[in-house]
């Protein structure tokens, strides 16, 4: 190749650069158009949805003022009272349950053993209505010549729930609370002993507190299904909110609307406890470090 | 000079393993011991022994002139129970190989844990010790930090500092520097020396054969849960006089 041949091949490739400036090009974003299609989708269903709603029997008014009506107030409340008590009752039975599962006594691990089969092995409305009807087969408790009780007395629809919820929970949460115990290293049960600590004492001080962080998200998710849990204790005849919604419609066959009001106030409950679960996840974060 | 330790004839089975074959030895107080030997040898499984980590299947050992972990009826040893073991436990401190500080602790939380929640000391007492305890271990500044804040050398100088408030009449080192960085070894080492030099009594179970040489009184070599040779730290590690710690001491040196 000749010198003059080099300059004109140079000029050539100079040429076509300056036919396209790349540097003054627009950017154009990709399109999406799977996205503006489903989201397309969903708009129209959810204007058929809500023409629906509009058009169906649904008098708009009736939710307004049964939402903050006495009975659906006070079946709120009671909601609100079984789910924390229920729970509450159901944690302490759990971790007790979880502590025997783990322990090296072969007859705590049993007991342990057959509690959670029991009651995660039965559905939990026939739970409730077996404590319910617990008089047919104990017609009275308590100790003989000390105190005894009837036990229809006994039974309210009030102890039969929180029985029957607590009991029930504690099942479930049991394996929770020990996959939380198997997640802390054997190094830190090793370090508690070294210094003098009895098994319960290390559980107390340094098991339980790192296996917190393991427990809550999975509790916190219990608690948001013992809130409608709750809804089964209608069947014994318990006062909360499904059961007060329920009497009201059978009066006025306001059926949809007051669904609809219990369902708003199930949907604020549980928002309320996802908020909190947050903050509960943070306050035993200490000292693990950043996780996204 | 009276007994610390006395080990008498020790035998431990994991199922089917003999990770101890009759091992007898004992050290005096204020003596530090060095124990070496491969991976495998059981140095580890006779150090938790002591602290009762693990326990004896057959054979006797004594911590502090008292039978760990048995009471003698008639000709039998009676197994103790959890809360009469927690208690034989205070006389030795322990420090782990990975650390084991509590997490979700401070530095300091970490240190007067014990004396609060186990030896039942007054929190304001408790506080002063620790802090004095964490000044000694270099890390006064660092008292309030987390572990996960500090670096490997220095949670191991907490977790010595969360021994020693204990006050133990024994120290058990279970190989505290093989997890460390190569230059956070020395600082360890060095809070490892002034312990020895204050008169603590002490096994370490190490592979640092420099700085067992220059603070051990008395050095063991171990392999198959065996004591293959005891003696000086010169007789170990200059003159062995056994094949198998000649060969451990040569590959370890290179």
């Amino acid at each position: 190749m000749n010198q003059n041949q080099a300059e004109q091949l140079q000029a050539e490739r100079r040429k076509t650069e300056n036919a396209f400036d790349i540097t003054q090009y627009e950017h154009v974003p990709r399109r999406y158009y799977g996205r503006i299609f489903f989201a397309t989708l969903i708009i129209v269903a959810l204007a058929g949805l809500a023409r629906a709603f509009a058009n169906g029997q649904i008098e708009w008014g009736y939710i307004g003022q049964f939402l903050t009506s006495e009975a659906i107030l006070w079946g709120l409340l009671n909601t609100i009272i079984m789910s924390i008590l229920a729970m509450v009752l159901g944690v302490v039975i759990g971790v007790i349950t979880a502590i025997m599962r783990m322990s090296a006594n072969p007859i705590l691990r049993y007991v342990a053993i057959t509690y959670t089969w029991l009651f995660r092995g039965t559905p939990l409305i026939l739970q409730l209505l077996l404590w319910f009807n617990l008089a047919l087969i104990f017609p009275v408790i308590g100790i003989p010549g000390v105190f005894e009780i009837d036990t229809v007395s006994l039974m309210t629809p009030f102890v039969a729930a929180l029985l029957g919820l607590s009991i029930n929970q504690g099942a479930y949460t049991a394996e929770v609370v020990r996959a939380g115990l198997l997640s802390v290293d054997t190094g830190q049960y090793e370090a508690a002993k070294s210094i003098g600590m009895p098994r319960l004492q290390a559980l107390r001080r340094v098991i339980l507190p790192q296996a917190m962080r393991v427990i809550i998200p999975p509790v916190g998710n219990e608690f948001i299904s013992m809130v409608k849990m709750t809804s089964l204790a209608s069947v014994i005849q318990y006062s909360e909110l499904l059961h007060n919604a329920q009497n009201i419609y059978y009066a006025n066959a306001r059926v949809m609307e007051l669904l609809i009001v219990a369902g708003i106030w199930y949907l604020a409950v549980v928002t309320v406890l996802s908020f909190g679960q947050s903050r509960l996840e943070l306050r035993f974060a200490r000292g693990a470090g950043k996780r996204s | 000079m009276r007994n610390i330790v006395k080990a008498v004839g020790l035998n431990k089975y994991y199922d089917q393993f003999h990770a101890l074959k009759d091992v007898s030895i004992e050290v005096e107080q204020g003596e530090v011991l060095c124990i070496i030997g491969p991976s495998g040898s059981g140095k580890s499984t006779l150090l938790r022994c002591v602290n009762q980590l693990e326990k004896i299947d057959k054979g006797g050992l004594w911590v502090d002139g008292e039978l760990v972990g048995y009471r003698i009826v008639g000709n039998k040893l009676h197994e103790l129970t959890d809360a009469q073991i927690a208690r034989q436990r205070l006389s030795t401190g322990m420090v782990f190989q990975r650390f084991n500080l509590f997490p979700h602790m401070t530095a300091l939380q970490n240190v007067i844990e014990g004396p609060i929640q186990v030896l039942k000391r007054s929190p304001k007492e408790a506080n002063e010790e620790a802090t004095e305890l964490l000044a000694r271990v270099g890390l006064a500044d660092k008292r309030h930090s987390y572990p996960v804040e500090l670096s490997g050398g220095q949670q191991q100088r907490v977790a010595i500092a969360r021994a020693l408030a204990m006050r133990p009449k024994l120290m058990l080192f279970d190989e505290p520097t093989s997890a460390l960085d190569p230059e956070l070894v020395g600082e360890v080492l060095s809070v490892m020396r002034d312990l020895a030099h204050s008169g603590m009594t002490m096994i370490v179970v190490t592979h640092e054969l420099g700085f067992a040489r220059e603070v051990s009184n008395r050095m063991v070599f171990m392999d198959g849960g065996q004591i293959v040779e005891a003696g000086t730290p010169e007789d170990i590690l200059i003159s062995p006089q056994n094949p198998r710690t000649q060969s451990f001491i040569s590959a370890v040196r290179t």
